[in-house]
């Protein structure tokens, strides 16, 4: 197979005593679907803060691109092509549903605070342009009809979906996704399946997908990685997986929990 | 819906450059009958102009973009002693009919020097997490006055006498005019929601690939601008400068006209800063009282009506500021 899009190495980050993330190592090529899964405080949602430059490793490098990301910022990774939901939705509360996703197009957008102030020609065509875009991806999602809603009025699994248009907005080479059908129900989840593959193949996309549902996880992931207490137990397919003794044993002592998650 | 800064398309003069072509006309037109005014109102006019200016500039540091900031009457100083030195060293040299001129150029030194020091002053304080800017800016502004308190080139203790009336209604109607606009185009663009993307998650901004520093430190230094320039219109109004007059208090009521206004909606912040600058006039006689009322107000209204005085449910319809 050709180069990894994204490569981690061994990547480890200590919070004081406690290995958050150790020796993680995963690869994750262009347009594959790869899940990462493992009991609560397994340090999922911490792997993603690696990968997206909120954290820095303490040991281990990760490369992005064939580029060593060490040192980079959330907004030059952005850049770059990295783009991610949170577990607890981050919308921006006090801006529309559009203007939400408005503001996270100006990455790649060339008029600056200059064009802001003097108003040409230019800078209406562009934010018409702006415009045509974010309509777009919104009704892509069938949230066209709300753009002028209060994002944080919406409910919320509309609030999550949002939160999935306005990281597309950015136009990622790789999307992260932070427990997307959490608080959803089993018609939503199976609708929320039926979009990742969609974006996946629509957007030519790498994702990347930290679910507790098992359901959506072995659906969908082309690759899955098992982590616990910060390492990584097993790597495979789904069919792979789901017969690992090891992750059977790790998952058994939570099984409740993960159900109503 | 037609919006006052809006971003449709239309001739050659857009929308907003519109509006901002008919204050200054309506500055001009002002100025011109301005010599019948009653002299006390004039002044109370002019005080109400460089408010707006003032109480919309750091609206944009301290509402829109969410930081806080002690320091405008501190910004306004350095704009003030500034422009005010500068004409004063001019004006022997310069024809009258070029006196304009040089107000203007000593307005555009005042607004630059104190977006220099903005500068140097907001780099190292908004990359830090965290309230270090309010207290930065409070330590700035009383180092301001102690270093203008004992530089005898500019009258140190005792004031800076003798400048020059330039200051004119019509001159602050316009400056408040480009103010306004400055700050509610820039606000009201796709490259202006970054401002208030960074004002309501951080995080998540970064992660849309907007840089939080770069946003606040433009914000920070646009607004100090501003509260250079409106402490250059000052200094040519009272025609004297004194250290004391720029002390933490006025800050204060700054801070207090953004708040009173709604954090981040210009209309109700101009109309804060036009009833804040009438109300002491009003009531001359309570001058003592006025900081305890002043404290009473933000508490009363941090309880009762958070999202400001003037406000009604304009944010709901998608334009979160105008
Ligand atoms: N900033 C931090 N400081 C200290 N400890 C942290 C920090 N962030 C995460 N941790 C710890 O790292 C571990 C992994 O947390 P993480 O949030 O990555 O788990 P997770 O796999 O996403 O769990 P969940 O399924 O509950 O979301 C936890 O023990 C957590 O307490
Ligand atoms: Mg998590």
């Amino acid at each position: 197979m050709s180069q990894p899009l994204l490569q981690l190495d061994q990547a480890t980050i200590r919070f004081g005593g406690l290995t958050a993330v150790g020796d993680l190592s995963l690869d994750v090529h262009a347009n594959e679907l790869v899940g990462l899964i493992g009991p609560n405080g397994a340090g999922k949602t911490t792997a993603f803060n690696l990968i997206t430059g909120v954290y820095q490793t303490t040991a281990g490098t990760i490369h992005f691109g064939g580029r060593n990301i060490r040192g980079m910022k959330p907004h030059d990774l952005t850049k770059l092509g990295i783009a991610r939901t949170f577990q607890n939705i981050r919308l921006f509360s006090s801006l529309s549903v559009f203007d939400n996703v408005r503001a996270a197009t100006q990455l790649h957008r060339a008029h600056g605070i200059r064009n802001a102030l003097w108003r040409g020609i230019g800078f209406h065509r562009a934010e018409k342009e702006v415009e045509t875009q974010v309509l777009e991806l919104l009704d892509i999602f069938d949230l066209g009809r709300l753009r002028d809603e209060e994002a944080k009025s919406l409910p919320y699994g509309d609030q999550r979906r949002l939160e999935i248009v306005r990281a597309l907005a950015t136009k990622p080479k790789l999307l992260l996704l932070d427990e997307p059908a959490a608080g959803m129900n089993p018609t939503e989840k199976e609708a929320l399946m039926k979009l990742i593959k969609f974006i996946q193949t629509k957007f030519q996309i790498a994702i990347m997908l930290v679910e507790h549902d098992m359901k959506v996880v072995m659906g969908i992931c082309e690759k899955i990685a098992v982590l616990e207490y910060g390492r990584k137990i097993a790597e495979g397919t789904p069919v792979e997986i789901q017969k690992d003794p090891k992750v059977i044993a790790a998952y058994l002592g939570t099984e409740g929990e993960d159900d109503d998650a | 819906m037609p919006s006052l800064f809006n971003s449709q398309p239309s001739t050659a003069l857009g929308g907003a450059k519109r509006w901002l072509v008919a204050g200054i006309l309506l500055a001009v037109v002002v100025s011109l009958f301005s010599a019948q005014f009653n002299r006390y109102y004039l002044g109370i006019a002019i005080d109400c102009g460089i408010s707006i200016i003032l109480a919309v500039s750091l609206n944009l540091i301290n509402g829109h973009t969410g930081q806080f900031s002690l320091g405008h009457a501190g910004f306004m100083a350095v704009g003030g002693y500034s422009a005010a030195k500068l004409s004063l060293v001019c004006s022997p040299m310069v024809p009258d009919s070029l006196k304009p001129l040089l107000f203007l150029a000593a307005l555009v030194l005042g607004g630059c020097v104190a977006a220099l020091i903005g500068l140097g002053v907001g780099i190292p304080s908004l990359r830090l997490k965290g309230d270090y800017l309010a207290i930065v800016t409070l330590g700035f502004g009383e180092i301001i006055r102690v270093v203008v308190q004992n530089m005898d080139s500019v009258g140190a203790a005792s004031g800076l006498k003798g400048i020059p009336k330039y200051t004119t209604l019509g001159w602050t109607f316009a400056l408040a005019a480009i103010t306004i606009y400055v700050v509610a185009t820039l606000v009201n663009s796709t490259y202006g929601r970054g401002f208030i993307a960074v004002n309501d998650d951080e995080v998540a901004a970064s992660s849309m690939g907007i840089n939080p520093v770069r946003y606040k430190v433009t914000a920070f230094v646009i607004g100090a601008f501003f509260a250079g320039v409106a402490g250059g219109l000052y200094a040519h109004h009272k025609q004297f400068l004194s250290p004391t007059g720029f002390d933490f208090l006025k800050s204060i009521d700054i801070v207090v006209m953004v708040i009173l206004g709604g954090m981040g909606r210009t209309v109700g912040v101009i109309i804060a800063a036009i009833v804040l600058t009438l109300l002491p006039e009003v009531l001359r006689q309570f001058a003592d009282y006025r900081m305890i009322i002043y404290s009473l107000i933000i508490i009363g209204l941090m309880m009762a009506r958070p999202q400001g005085l003037f406000t009604t449910g304009w944010k709901k319809k998608g334009v979160a500021a105008v």
